[in-house]
């Protein structure tokens, strides 16, 4: 391996070859670029089942995508086959055989409301009720189906079998942060020499009554309903919560020299990667940000870069009160006074929160950052918090000249990944 | 994707091991039960919910290993019984409450999704019967009688997460899904980690807590559950005897966690091993050809060097399943030697799924210390011979996917 081959640590430098991406936004990377740099909201009131009586009757849901069923599992392949599709044609492996392992953040998935009720109601003459109904009906009938729905393992397994990637697919999660995870396993494959390439996968369609409520119950949520496209509000003073959202994104990862060998378009470079663990709290982080700021400075570190040389900062930037204090403090104690002049946006206030997507739905976008010279906004700010004094990118996008990307993923259960994107090879 | 021999490998140690089974609480005491002249009678219950058996959670004082009445309070039996086995394991290695190893300590967790609220969703589909509106019914009544914190005990990553919180392990923390292949991969990417220097010290494992009605529908839903030799008399059956019948899984509640270490770092440590893992393998293919999916077992089996390692005895991890189960026995067989002692664990401590592989893997682990090995679980498993130096472990999964790892004296 020739020397320009490898980083710093000389470590193959992995680039991506392809992407693709789907969020409220719509389908597809223009598609989405397009509605981002324009400031659009692709929050509106759910209409996919009522939601009379909850907190929050809002939500950043894909309608668009003609899933095998409406449900949390099938929405949520439809979105990943799509995506994946996208990010192979882009790459140039789209023949069914792709030369590296899958790493998929996967959505949690269960039977939901609409399949317990089809089943008992197969077996209406049934003296028991309950669980005990579902279990009598299966032990009649078989629902093959909806059993391969409702495993954890089946959306990598049919995306793995669809687009012949190699090996045994992994399907992680670590909450909020699974997005940059899965990157983050591909970039470990890569680095330790088990393959040249990876796709990594991450798709949340689990937008459910019960999930509203789940998230209603644990006050994560927004329940500003009156204007849907308002009410993600990152960094702002009156923002109140999250808004839950649907979405998915494909990365194609591979080394710079197998990219460079079968001359694929090189659509920007991961530098680095950092993660530590917070044991302070199943949601909240601890009140001292270490386990935050040592995720930003080892993703620096590992990047081999100074504090100096981020020109841009994707937020997580979720809207909750919590969320966007303690990562302006957080990021404050990393890069000190100079984070006040480093333009950082959060997407989620156009899209939503993806969840699990989410962190590979923002890599893509920080990647087009990067290669369009353009930030993304964060929209909604008109009613800026005073002890948040960012340069938040307010409402209308701006040119730029970014050649490196911070992007932060946090998640519940202690998760903090952080990922560092590079524009240029060298 | 297997390991790569060819690179500089580090060598990877088992150190420390958690375990709880429907047998009781602890490797040792797990060991010595298992192990002893005769199996021990299957510890089952299958009243409570009948035609299924299942293979409870032994008595345990959660409070032995999460101190703190709200964390336990914070969580449902599936991430107690991990949270409890994993503190188990880090005790075993001689690492709990060591700050420094700790909290640099890797983790990752093979996890499901959690327990739903039994009794809520009872009442919903019993107001269900003959409601025509069945979407306000469901609004209404999860709005009101949801616990607020229950989802924190649903969300799969929230067992690693509580941990973290209990035990302080915050090196990194991932958590793998897919039912038995979350168990697979999350072992096999623990190894790799560690063979190339990406980790020193690691804790990965999972549990399964099998006793609640909402964990068998979904299996029972593809005809996977075990309910007797035919399908719904009811009574038990060890796996072997299982596959003249109609087969299936009898789900098992059970804690397994492993501590793996560079063998440097445990040396420098002065830790002793309970074995060398020496690799993992694993494979994923379309179980519809018989003939392909035994070219993939035994393309592992060669990958991992088991016959050349001389392993005359398989842990397994066996489901149960028609079909599968007796296409994996005659593979070990084939390529092993007809005399192979193979023991599918599954007949004495259950089908725990995620924790499937990290089961069999410290079961395996504890036969090489002990320098013993099983009796017969089931009248047509052979018996074995001299102090094992080398175990084949074996995850086959009910459904898609497959992994195996070779374990070595250490």
């Amino acid at each position: 391996m020739t020397k320009t081959y490898t980083d710093h640590k000389g470590r193959p430098i992995i680039v991506v070859s392809g992407y693709g991406v789907v969020t409220s936004l719509g389908r597809g990377v223009k598609d989405n670029w397009t509605a981002l740099i324009a400031g659009k909201s692709g929050i509106t009131k759910v209409n996919r089942f009522s939601t009379e009586g909850l907190r929050t009757v809002i939500a950043g849901t894909v309608n668009f995508m003609q899933p095998e069923e409406v449900s949390a599992p099938g929405i949520s392949f439809a979105m990943a086959d799509a995506t994946t599709q996208e990010a192979l044609t882009m790459a140039n492996f789209d023949n069914g055989s792709f030369p590296g392992p899958l790493y998929f953040a996967a959505p949690p998935v269960e039977l939901e409301w609409q399949h317990r009720f089809a089943i008992m109601d197969d077996n209406k003459d049934s003296d028991v009720a309950g669980y005990d109904a579902l279990l009598a009906a299966a032990r009649v009938k078989k629902y093959q189906k909806t059993h391969d729905l409702v495993q954890l393992g089946t959306i990598a397994f049919r995306l793995a079998e669809k687009y012949g990637t190699k090996g045994l697919p992994i399907s992680l999660s670590t909450a909020c942060a699974s997005g940059a995870t899965a990157l983050q396993q591909g970039i470990e494959a890569i680095r330790r020499g088990d393959t040249q390439a990876a796709l990594c996968v991450a798709s949340d369609g689990s937008v459910t009554a019960e999930g509203l409520i789940r998230f209603s119950l644990l006050s994560a949520l927004t329940t500003a309903n009156e204007t849907p496209s308002k009410a993600s509000k990152p960094f702002s003073k009156d923002r109140d919560g999250f808004v839950m959202a649907e979405g998915s994104a494909a990365l194609v990862l591979e080394t710079l020299e197998h990219a460079t060998a079968r001359g694929a378009n090189i659509l920007g470079v991961i530098r680095g990667v950092g993660e530590k663990a917070d044991s302070f709290h199943r949601t909240r982080t601890s009140p001292d940000g270490a386990p935050v700021i040592e995720a930003v400075k080892a993703g620096l570190e590992d990047a081999g870069i100074t504090d100096n040389s981020v020109d841009y900062i994707n937020a997580h930037g979720t809207s909750t009160p919590e969320n966007d204090r303690m990562e302006y403090n957080n990021l404050k104690a990393v890069f000190g006074e100079k984070i006040h002049s480093i333009p950082i946006s959060s997407n989620k206030s156009m899209i939503g929160h993806t969840l699990t997507a989410g962190g590979a739905v923002e890599a893509v976008f920080s990647l087009l950052t990067m290669r369009e010279g353009v930030i993304p906004p964060t929209i909604n700010y008109e009613n800026p918090d005073p002890e948040i004094p960012l340069d938040v990118v307010p409402n209308v996008k701006r040119d730029a000249d970014v050649a490196t990307v911070l992007s932060n993923s946090f998640g519940f259960g202690g998760q903090n990944a952080c990922l560092v994107f590079g524009r240029d090879v060298a | 994707m297997t390991t790569d021999n060819s690179r500089m490998q580090r060598e990877v140690w088992i150190t420390g091991i958690g375990f709880v089974s429907c047998l009781g609480e602890g490797a040792d005491l797990n060991w010595q039960k298992l192990s002893a002249d005769k199996a021990p009678e299957p510890v089952i219950d299958c009243d409570k919910i009948a035609p299924y058996c299942i293979h409870p959670i032994p008595e345990l004082d959660w409070s032995t290993q999460i101190p703190r009445r709200g964390d336990v309070r914070q969580m449902e039996n599936w991430q107690r019984l991990g949270t409890y086995t994993a503190g188990l394991a880090l005790e075993d290695a001689g690492i709990k409450d060591n700050m420094d190893l700790c909290s640099t300590m890797d983790l990752v967790v093979a996890a499901g999704g959690g327990e739903r609220d039994i009794e809520t969703d009872n009442n919903i589909m019993a107001l269900a019967i003959g409601n025509n509106d069945r979407e306000h019914l469901v609004l209404e009544r999860l709005s009101n009688d949801l616990r607020p914190t229950l989802f924190l005990a649903q969300l799969s990553n929230l067992l690693a997460g509580n941990i973290s919180i209990v035990h302080k392990v915050t090196g990194s923390s991932r958590t793998y899904m897919g039912e038995e292949t979350a168990g697979v991969t999350a072992i096999e990417n623990a190894v790799s980690r560690i063979q190339a220097g990406q980790s020193t010290h690691l804790l990965v494992g999972g549990s399964y807590h099998a006793d609640r009605p909402d964990a068998i529908v979904p299996h029972e839903l593809g005809h996977f559950i075990f309910s007797g030799m035919k399908k719904g008399e009811g009574g038990f059956a060890g796996i072997n005897e299982r596959q003249s019948g109609d087969g299936g899984m009898a789900l098992g509640s059970v804690g397994a966690f492993l501590v793996l270490e560079d063998a440097e770092h445990a040396r420098a440590r002065g830790a002793t091993p309970y074995a060398k893992l020496s690799g993992v393998a694993s494979d994923l293919g379309s179980r519809s050809d018989d003939e392909a999916t035994k070219a993939r077992l035994t393309d592992i089996i060669a990958k991992l060097g088991a016959k050349e390692a001389g392993a005359d005895r398989v842990i397994s991890g066996a489901s149960g399943v028609c079909g599968i189960t007796d296409l994996e026995f005659d593979v070990l067989r084939e390529t092993l030697g007809n005399d192979i002692a193979i023991r599918a664990h599954g007949t004495q401590i259950g089908q725990p799924l995620e924790a499937n592989f990290p089961a069999g893997v410290a079961l395996a682990a504890l036969a090489l210390k002990n320098g013993g090995f099983y009796p017969p679980f089931e009248e047509v498993e052979k018996p074995a011979g001299s102090p094992p130096s080398s175990i084949l472990v074996t995850t086959i999964s009910h459904g898609p996917g497959e992994g195996m790892a070779l374990l070595e004296k250490a």
